[in-house]
């Protein structure tokens, strides 16, 4: 078959494999699942932020003719399982037992016939509690008189949980003690959001009580992570957990950790012997699941005159709420942080991260990024803006004199990470072209003189992702590297099993497509099989955009290894020896005799000849399978840059996103469409993270963004039509020279559309504007900064 | 109680409580699992299906109240087995990614262009506006419904010449 753009052999824009079940209504989602004989789950959760249970009295729940099961945190802490561990070393309560520690904690669990019966029997629990004092401000979780919020643990006499730093402080002090910069300070707070994905979290647990196997179908990011964590947390033996992960309905770093209600529905199966689904609401997402950021950060930025940036420092403090549940590599309590000098060549650098507890829910997840790599990039691009305003450069200007420079690669910075590839300059450029940024700031000057209040921000990102390599990286001590296996059927028809789990990002299509372009078997012929452990090879699941450049690479490496595999049965089926064949990628791939390009085979006559009656050379065995474990040698390192161009309104404060430009680099695209599609929603989820989405609390701990009237995300009318580039500089260690992208455009926008605002409203001597940038808070940034009053209107 | 309504043309009765919402008798009780439940507050939109051709959140209905009207789902769009010029359209501009929303953004795309067949990119925005996607950043959500727009039976000849 010839391969056209629509249907590509190899790369290229293909349509995606997994709609047509989509589009039909047919795909299988947790809520989906339906057992025979199936019970419902309901949590009921705490009213309060911080408060001592006296008691709980289920007595009035328990005779509910529906309800099955009511379990409570005492119960549970009679089978040992009270507490799980988090993804950070740390403890969680699945149910409370001493006290709540945020508002929608976990208190009681009930099993009951139905969905409706469930959340009946909630309301008949009694639960008396002894209000606490609160730590809502993390400012105050270390004061000498803040309570102490996990006194569960021992030794703990604060709210304190780790410091760490990166870079070298002495350095550091020492450029900006240079009489000759300029010093630049701001505090820069990264705002708690929570990724929100549409579909809520949940789990089906069905334990089988004759057998002793376990299976679980759940929202999980990482389905073989989450078996071994279970077999270790409940003790079931591993072999007798299946964790199947169906369809996602979005993850976006929210479905990687482990939930207390995962655990209930086990515990409610095991109870029963039935059947045990739970399916959390809105609210419980918002309020009791993985936050992201929570980032109180005070930067510092010098540089000499001529803008030549010279120094970066920040000293961050770190809301991880109630119990650390950070989802990073046990070596990095930060995360990525630290690559917070982004992509500028500077001479010294220095973070220090102090992680403290408050009473707000658990998380710290990498909401579409990887680990931390978002607050670093708002850091570093909000302090190279604000040092542009202060030395009356052109931000654009600033940002070439000081970026890494192509022939600087591999570049190691001043924080220990070694980046792989990039030419930020033509990246830039690119966007500056499609931007038309010298019309841009002709439109602002003539808008300007007209009292309008238009801003054209820039952001240029470098971020890390693909962790590992697993000798460095970890989840829960289980090393960053993962598997892939590949049989070729006879007919020449392949099977590719990952440990990655798409929640959308287009797996069974990209997959499907790196065979193709590999082993030259058209992608329709490619099934790829992913979200089940029983079916699949181990492996850390998807977040932190390591889908193609760990998994993407296994796959790669076992089609390769395949292809080694079909050269030696070409070389019996055509008499001639290996090193006599040479491989040529088509179409039709195949290996044929250097010499007498007449004769050779393709790999689907090859995979005939493997399970065929062909003797095949010494010992090689038959068949045409393969497996490989890919261990990164090393992170990738995609950047981009980005122009916001926003009008604001000065009377109402209200911001229109009116333009977003988005230049990519990736490295190599495999399927350019679904790349575009990653960057398109990853644009609109910074949008909301800029301007909308805002989990705050009171000072009782009351969460004020439980609901999405509350907590509010974009929607089609907040967003432009997003306009792409691309400049392609392929990883040099990466099998397909890919990088990964899922995330970029998440960690790219914030700062771009924050220094658009700040750019609009320099007219009234406004310096910063905390995300997100509602209309009240940029009306007060108005009225608050000294600079020209606002023109009549 | 028992409830009998009409939905994709089908006559479909099952017992369930005076109090259960649409969205749930669709899912649980019809196993009717291509409406999504997303959000509790109207907000989400994942639940939409049409009630007598409009867009309607079946979270914010009761199931009884749906007797006598036509209900369509997500399950009903296709034709014969022929995918609906707005199921296609979202295969071919890449409109969706995990899923959760497209039934909803579909229904009520096919909802716009019953009463406006060229509906603008505008048009389009503001007739999807109730509801969220998470991943697509909406850019090939309005693609593909003027991809639909464009390749409705008989758009041609109705004068519904495309936008560029």
């Amino acid at each position: 078959m010839a391969a056209t753009e629509e249907r590509p052999i190899g790369f290229g824009r293909l349509k995606r494999k997994e709609d047509p079940r989509f589009l039909r209504g047919q795909g299988t989602y947790v809520d989906d699942v339906k057992l025979p004989g199936m019970l419902h789950g309901a949590i009921l959760r705490s009213p309060l932020a911080h408060a001592r249970i006296v008691s709980i009295d289920t007595s009035a729940a328990q005779q509910h003719p529906k309800v099955r099961a009511v379990v409570t945190g005492q119960d549970l802490a009679n089978l040992g399982l009270a507490w799980m561990p988090t993804l950070s070393a740390d403890t969680q309560a699945v149910l409370a037992t001493d006290k709540v520690r945020f508002q929608g904690q976990e208190v009681a669990f009930v099993v009951a016939e139905d969905r409706y019966a469930a959340r009946d029997a909630l309301e008949l629990i009694e639960v008396d509690y002894e209000p606490l004092p609160v730590v809502s401000d993390v400012r105050r979780a270390l004061d000498a008189d803040a309570p102490v919020i996990r006194d569960d643990k021992e030794g703990q006499t604060s709210n304190h949980i780790f410091d760490w730093e990166a870079g070298d402080e002495a350095e550091a002090d020492r450029v900006f003690a240079d009489a000759d910069v300029v010093v630049v300070t701001q505090e820069i707070p990264f705002q708690r959001v929570h990724p929100a994905p549409l579909e809520t979290c949940g789990s089906v647990a069905d334990m089988d009580p004759v057998t002793g196997k376990l299976r679980l179908w759940t929202t999980s990011q990482a389905p073989h992570a989450h078996r071994t964590l279970y077999a270790m947390v409940a003790g079931i033996p591993e072999h007798k957990i299946q964790v199947i992960a169906p369809d996602i309905g979005g993850g976006f770093g929210n479905k990687v950790p482990i939930y207390p209600g995962y655990v209930c529905s086990i515990v409610g199966s095991i109870l029963t012997g039935k059947p045990v689904k739970w399916m959390e609401d809105r609210t419980e997402n918002l309020t009791s699941t993985g936050f992201a950021r929570d980032y109180l950060m005070q930067g510092r930025i010098a540089a000499d005159r001529d803008g030549r940036i010279r120094g970066l420092r920040v000293d961050v403090l770190a809301d991880h709420g109630a119990f650390n549940a950070t989802a990073q590599p046990s070596k990095y309590p930060a995360g990525f942080f630290h690559i917070f000098t982004g992509s500028y060549d500077l001479e010294a650098a220095y973070c220090s991260v102090r992680g403290v507890y408050t009473n707000k829910a658990p998380g710290g997840v990498a909401y579409r990024c990887s680990f931390r790599v978002t607050e670093a990039a708002y850091l570093v691009e909000r302090m190279v803006d604000l040092l542009a305003a202060e030395l009356d450069m052109d931000p654009v200007e600033l940002r070439m004199r000081n970026f890494i420079r192509k022939e600087q690669f591999p570049y190691t910075t001043k924080t220990g990470w070694e980046y792989d590839s990039g030419d930020y300059h033509a990246t830039m450029n690119e966007a500056l072209r499609i931007a038309g940024y010298e019309d841009l700031r002709r439109e602002q000057a003539e808008k300007r003189a007209r009292g309008e209040h238009m801003g054209i921000g820039v952001s240029f990102f470098t971020e890390t992702v693909g962790a590992g390599p697993k000798s460095k990286m970890d989840i829960a001590g289980l090393g960053m590297a993962d598997g892939a296996e590949l049989r070729i059927h006879p007919t020449g028809k392949a099977v590719v099993r990952i440990s990655v789990k798409t929640q959308g990002q287009g797996h069974e299509t990209t997959f499907a497509q790196i065979v193709s372009q590999e082993l030259g078997i058209p992608p329709e012929d490619v099934e790829v099989v992913h979200g089940d452990t029983d079916q699949t090879p181990f492996g850390l699941g998807t977040y932190g955009s390591r889908s193609t450049p760990v998994s993407g690479a296994a796959v790669a490496m076992v089609s390769r290894k395949i292809r080694d595999k079909a050269r030696l049965i070409a070389s019996a089926a055509l008499e001639v020896a290996p090193e006599d064949l040479e491989w040529e990628s088509g179409p039709p791939a195949r290996w044929y005799v250097k010499g007498d390009p007449e004769k050779g085979q393709t790999i689907q006559e090859l995979a005939l000849a493997a399970h065929g009656t062909l003797t095949l050379p010494e010992g090689v065995e038959g068949h045409l399978d393969a497996e490989a474990v890919y261990d990164p040698p090393n992170l990738t390192y995609p950047c981009g840059a980005y122009i916001a161009v926003v009008d604001v309104d000065p009377a109402t404060g209200e911001v229109k996103l009116r333009r977003f430009v988005a230049v990519d680099d990736c490295g190599v695209r495999i399927n350019p469409m679904i790349v575009e599609g990653q960057v398109h929603g990853g644009l609109a989820e910074g949008a909301g993270i800029a301007l909308m989405q805002h989990i705050a609390f009171d000072e009782q701990g009351n969460c004020l963004g439980g609901s999405f009237m509350d907590y509010l995300v974009p929607s089609s009318l907040e967003v432009p039509d997003w306009e792409l580039g691309e400049t392609v500089t392929p990883s040099p260690h990466h099998p397909l020279g890919a990088k990964g992208v899922g995330e970029s455009s998440n960690v790219g926008s914030p700062p771009a559309i924050i220094n658009a605002i700040v750019d609009a409203l320099k007219p009234f001597g406004v310096r910063h504007v905390d995300m997100p940038a509602t209309p009240g808070r940029v009306w007060e940034a108005i009225q608050s900064a000294s600079g020209t009053p606002a023109p009549p209107r | 109680m028992q409830i009998t309504l009409t939905i994709n043309g089908e006559t479909r009765s099952a017992e369930a409580e005076p109090r259960t919402l649409l969205v749930h008798f669709l899912r649980d009780h019809l196993d009717l699992t291509g409406t999504h439940w997303g959000c509790d507050t109207s907000n989400c939109g994942a639940c939409v299906v049409l009630v007598d051709g409009e867009p309607v959140k079946s979270c914010t209905m009761l199931a009884a109240m749906a007797e006598g009207h036509e209900i369509t789902t997500v399950e009903g769009l296709a034709r014969d087995g022929e995918l609906d010029p707005v199921q296609q359209g979202f295969f071919e501009e890449h409109g969706l990614q995990c899923g959760f929303c497209t039934p909803g953004m579909m229904l009520t795309a096919r909802a716009l262009l019953d009463e406006n067949p060229n509906p603008s990119e505008e048009e389009i925005r503001v007739a999807i506006s109730g509801q969220i996607c998470r991943c697509t950043g909406y850019t090939n959500i309005v693609k593909a419904v003027r991809w639909a727009a464009e390749h409705e039976a008989g758009a041609a000849a109705a004068g519904g010449e495309a936008i560029a």
